[in-house]
């Protein structure tokens, strides 16, 4: 990611809101399907149409979901929460109003740790979360295909949500990035969320203001709505802040709205000012109980909670003597975790080799296909056959690569390839002795010269012998014998 | 009309009958669930003309339960329970042709016990009301006077009853909605302890407020529904798993040196005096009967009257979002755009009454005046609640007035809801409570019923139950049947 830097004499003060579709099977207040991609309206049910006469039943799974992401991040659970009615009108709203927590949110306070830059430059900051609330998510709108009318569809009505708010400890874009990723870890360590960007499982909303540096009180802010990607939240972050700084350089003010990102554009666009804003009209919902949480409850939550992010880079760092960085890229989200202790799982195994292999070939690979690495085409346990190849000196890194290439676009087993493409590194002493003593007949001058003190002219002579040896030589044999025919007898 | 095919005397027999005593005509073979059903539908049609207490008929089904405890019993729901299949309008035009697509939890118990839905009953639109004047179906006729109103929400259920179209129906009391009407009707109705009966599938009002219960002419007959409505619901949260006791069995229990307490400030002169003799003469018989009074101090019903109506009101601004013309009922005609859907939509979708409560609810939670309005309202609720909680260490159960007056006149107070509002005095404050209430029949004042109320501590609808049936052992209040222009069974009745 290019290094963005807040323009001079400015600085940004930035919080998020960010939605978590929790990944319960039914919904938050009626028993259907979250399944996502169902016909339009196939998983709404009574409850979640807002038919006359309905009560909302509270699913226990979705407390239980939201008390661990505050267990993980060492906020307080309420003991007693209660749920209020956000009333407006919109079409993908079927009861007018949203049921959430407004007075008593089922989470409150807690931090997480970020990271930004690398090396050197790697700083840590504390951000605080003010709150996190459960909440049903809204159906939604489609305006395409309807012929100038709007179709709605509800199946995602009802879905339950985690809103996680921060305080507005965040200064950049790079800040911002950093701490929605590690939400976005956190919950899909703790199982609680798919994570999925693209399918709306994880949306962030963006709180920006300006102010010139020094300054204490905060600038007014705007709300981006709409981000649904990480890149995209980088890129909006600042186009607002040079859009704000820009207006206020030249004599104008930020209006307080909620404005949407276009990704098309890369723009933010008005889409309210706060004056336009409804009046919710927040009450107590009468249809829900308080929900109350004894301590026994809380702890046998804190007993699941599975090990989270930093614990596992402190790890990574303490039992295989990975760098900071490095750990902190390998448990940068769950799956890449999971992939590296799959492929380290294997006897034998050289834990720093596995960690260069996925944070190389495997991240480049995926980059390249646009894949995650859960939808890897090497899957884990045919990396670790191959890195096993490579500690036993049949292969060498480079041939690795190409085994690595083959497994990626072929499949099959890493010793068939290797048997098949003959990629097996040519260990054999007697056979290495014979091409080294080819090249030292062929190259007389290159000898004498060597032999005189010529010291870099050893690497020619490797050379020479990889490319007899069409570059399957064990380059450790190579160097050995070689040395030993040249400074020797 | 035949009165050959009814046990002991034809229809006027039936349709006088206790719910025990249809129960064992039936069991012993008597007379058949569908004959008692046709004798019922055959008093829906010639009377109900008169009266238009019924928006809808329903065709009666055979009886879902051949020995369930209400199994081939007749009875109309209020139209506010969802029954599916059945066109559910609560009153309203928003409503007017939407036909339920799942069962109501009290429709869904009713029919397991074999009770048999003839009819659903007109009420004022979405429950707000208390004269059945805002029905979207038109005006209740009172059995008694048709002159005057049935009271309301639930005012086509008090008039089915009192005119013996059903033996009992449903109703739902969120601020007096059983108790007024089955007072003005003279018919025996219970509102249950907040909690009691399920609201799952009976559109909502006020949730916090809105209870559904029962009206029949006893209140043997009300213990017998109530025990088949009652219980906890897993689809309602706010439903009560407290046991459900036997209410039947606890009816004859003694009320010797039972503790009765008189709220002092509702006999004042915001009592009609005739009221108060008769409620007062029920009260005698309650002492005579061995009961004790006690003076207690009820001192805010006005502040329990404002504070309703700003909570009500709130909360249905909220419940009434829904019908906005998008997915169900009224839609508006030729949209132009979304803001037209919603504004003309509910414009013309809801009545006036239902507008004005919108209205007041929407401006009590508005930013800037929820403090002032909604939160103040909440604190005089607890504070209602404490003098109950207070009144009831010196009590065990209290007595008074359901109402001020009789059922007045058609119209009298369409020109001024506060007056309307009034009406409500009595009841609203065991709404705020949550606690169960009863009417039963007291008297007359000019030939219109006045009920005797009496309200029980949370849970309590047994004792209620048991003292209103040993004041029904020794009055006859609730066995007179009034008469009714075109009825042929007026000949019949009372001995």
């Amino acid at each position: 990611m290019s290094q963005y830097a807040i323009p001079s004499g400015w600085e940004a003060v930035i919080g998020l809101e960010i939605h978590a579709q929790l990944a319960t099977r039914s919904k938050i207040f009626s028993g259907a399907s979250t399944a996502f991609g169902a016909e339009p309206n196939a998983q709404a049910c009574a409850v979640d149409l807002g038919l006359p006469g309905v009560l909302p039943v509270l699913n226990e799974g979705a407390v239980r979901m939201a008390s661990l992401f505050g267990l993980a991040i060492d906020a307080d659970i309420s003991r007693v929460s209660s749920f209020d009615r956000k009333n407006y009108f919109y079409p993908d709203l079927p009861k007018g109003y949203q049921t959430t927590q407004l007075a008593r949110p089922i989470v409150v306070g807690g931090e997480v740790t970020i990271t930004t830059g690398e090396g050197k430059k790697a700083r840590e900051h504390t951000i605080r979360v003010t709150r996190a609330h459960l909440e049903e998510d809204a159906g939604k709108s489609l305006h395409e295909d309807f012929h100038g009318m709007s179709g709605i569809d509800l199946n995602r009505a009802g879905t339950p949500l985690i809103e996680i708010v921060s305080e507005p400890d965040m200064r950049s874009p790079e800040q911002a990035v950093a701490y929605a990723r590690k939400i976005h870890a956190i919950v899909q360590y703790l199982g609680i969320c798919d994570g999925n960007m693209q399918e709306g499982s994880f949306r962030v909303d963006a709180n920006i203001s300006v102010r010139p540096e020094g300054d204490e009180a905060f600038g007014t802010r705007t709300e981006i709505k709409n981000v649904n990607s990480f890149r995209f939240l980088q890129r909006a972050i600042e186009f607002e802040i040079e859009r704000q700084i820009d207006l206020l350089e030249t004599g104008g003010e930020v209006v307080q709205a909620t404005r949407l990102y276009d990704p098309d554009r890369d723009e933010t666009r008005l889409m309210r000012t706060k004056e336009e804003a409804d009046d919710y009209r927040y009450f107590p919902c009468p249809d829900l109980l308080p929900v109350e949480l004894d301590e026994a409850t809380i702890e046998s939550w804190r007993a699941e909670l599975p090990e989270l992010p930093d614990a596992k880079a402190g790890r990574y760092q303490t039992e295989y003597g990975l760098s900071a960085y490095d750990a902190g890229v390998l448990t940068s989200s769950r799956a890449t975790a999971e992939y590296f202790e799959a492929v380290i799982a294997r006897e034998g195994s050289d834990a720093k080799l596995a960690a260069n292999w996925v944070m190389g070939e495997v991240a480049a690979l995926l980059n390249r296909l646009e894949l995650e690495i859960g939808e890897c085409p090497v899957p884990a346990d045919k990396l670790a056959d191959l890195l096993e190849r490579i500690n036993d000196g049949t292969l060498s890194n480079k041939l690795g690569r190409e085994v690595f290439e083959a497994l990626a676009e072929e499949g099959g087993s890493v010793d068939a390839i290797i048997e098949a493409r003959g990629l097996k590194q040519i260990s054999d002493t007697g056979a290495i002795e014979a091409m080294v003593d080819e090249v030292i007949e062929a190259n007389p001058g290159q000898v004498e010269a060597y032999r005189g003190g010529k010291d870099k002219l050893f690497g020619f002579f490797v050379g020479q012998v990889m490319k007899a040896a069409k570059g399957k030589a064990n380059p450790k044999a190579v160097n050995e014998v070689l040395k030993r025919r040249l400074d020797g007898e | 009309m035949s009165t050959n095919d009814s046990p002991q005397g034809g229809d006027a027999a039936l349709i006088n009958a206790s719910i025990a005593q249809l129960k064992d005509w039936l069991a012993a073979g008597e007379l058949s669930a569908n004959d008692l059903a046709a004798a019922f539908e055959r008093r829906i049609e010639t009377i109900d003309p008169e009266l238009n207490s019924l928006i809808s008929r329903v065709e009666a089904n055979a009886p879902a339960s051949t020995d369930g405890p209400l199994a081939g019993i007749p009875y109309a729901h209020k139209d506010i329970f969802c029954a599916k299949g059945t066109r559910t309008t609560c009153g309203s035009r928003m409503l007017g042709d939407w036909v339920a697509p799942y069962d109501s939890t009290v429709h869904e118990r009713l029919s397991q016990s074999g009770a048999v839905l003839l009819g659903k009953a007109n009420m004022d639109e979405f429950a707000m009301g208390s004269s059945n004047e805002n029905s979207h179906f038109g005006a209740v006729a009172n059995p008694w006077d048709t002159a005057a109103v049935p009271g309301g929400s639930s005012g086509g259920s008090a008039a089915a009853v009192a005119a013996r179209l059903v033996p009992f129906a449903t109703g739902t009391d969120t601020g007096g909605s059983i108790r007024q009407p089955a007072a003005f009707c003279g018919v025996t109705g219970i509102k249950p302890t907040y909690g009691r009966v399920s609201r799952y599938g009976m559109i909502a009002y006020a949730s916090s407020f809105d209870q559904g219960g029962v009206i029949a002419k006893s209140a043997a007959d009300c213990a017998l529904v109530l025990g088949e409505m009652a219980g906890f619901d897993p689809k309602d949260s706010t439903s009560s798993d407290e046991a459900v006791p036997d209410y039947v069995a606890g009816l004859d229990g003694s009320i010797e040196g039972l503790r009765v307490g008189i709220p002092k400030q509702w006999f004042s002169d915001a009592l009609d005096p005739a009221v108060g003799d008769a409620v007062t003469a029920a009260i005698d018989e309650l002492r005579a009967a061995g009961a004790r009074m006690v003076e207690i101090d009820l001192p805010d019903a006005d502040i329990a009257l404002a504070a309703y109506y700003l909570l009500a009101p709130a909360e249905a601004s909220s419940n009434l979002s829904r019908f906005d013309g998008v997915r169900f009922g009224y839609r508006c005609e030729d949209p132009k755009d979304l803001q037209d859907l919603y504004e003309r939509t509910r414009s013309e979708g809801f009545g006036s009454e239902v507008k004005r409560r919108i209205l007041v609810g929407t401006y009590a939670l508005s930013a800037g005046y929820y403090d002032a309005f909604y939160r103040r309202a909440q604190k005089a609720r607890r504070l209602v609640t404490e003098h109950f909680q207070r009144a009831f260490d010196q009590c065990d159960l209290i007595a008074g007035p359901v109402t001020p007056t009789p059922a007045f006149d058609r119209g009298a107070h369409s020109d001024d809801p506060a007056k309307m509002y009034l009406e409500d005095i009595f009841t609203i404050p065991v709404n705020l409570a949550g606690l169960p209430g009863m009417s039963v029949p007291a008297g007359f004042v000019n030939g219109r019923p006045v009920g005797l109320q009496l309200i029980g501590r949370h849970f309590d609808e047994g004792r209620l139950l048991n003292v209103a049936h040993q004041y029904q052992q020794r009055v006859d209040w609730h066995e007179r049947m009034p008469s009714i222009a075109g009825d042929s069974a007026n000949d019949n009745r009372e001995g």
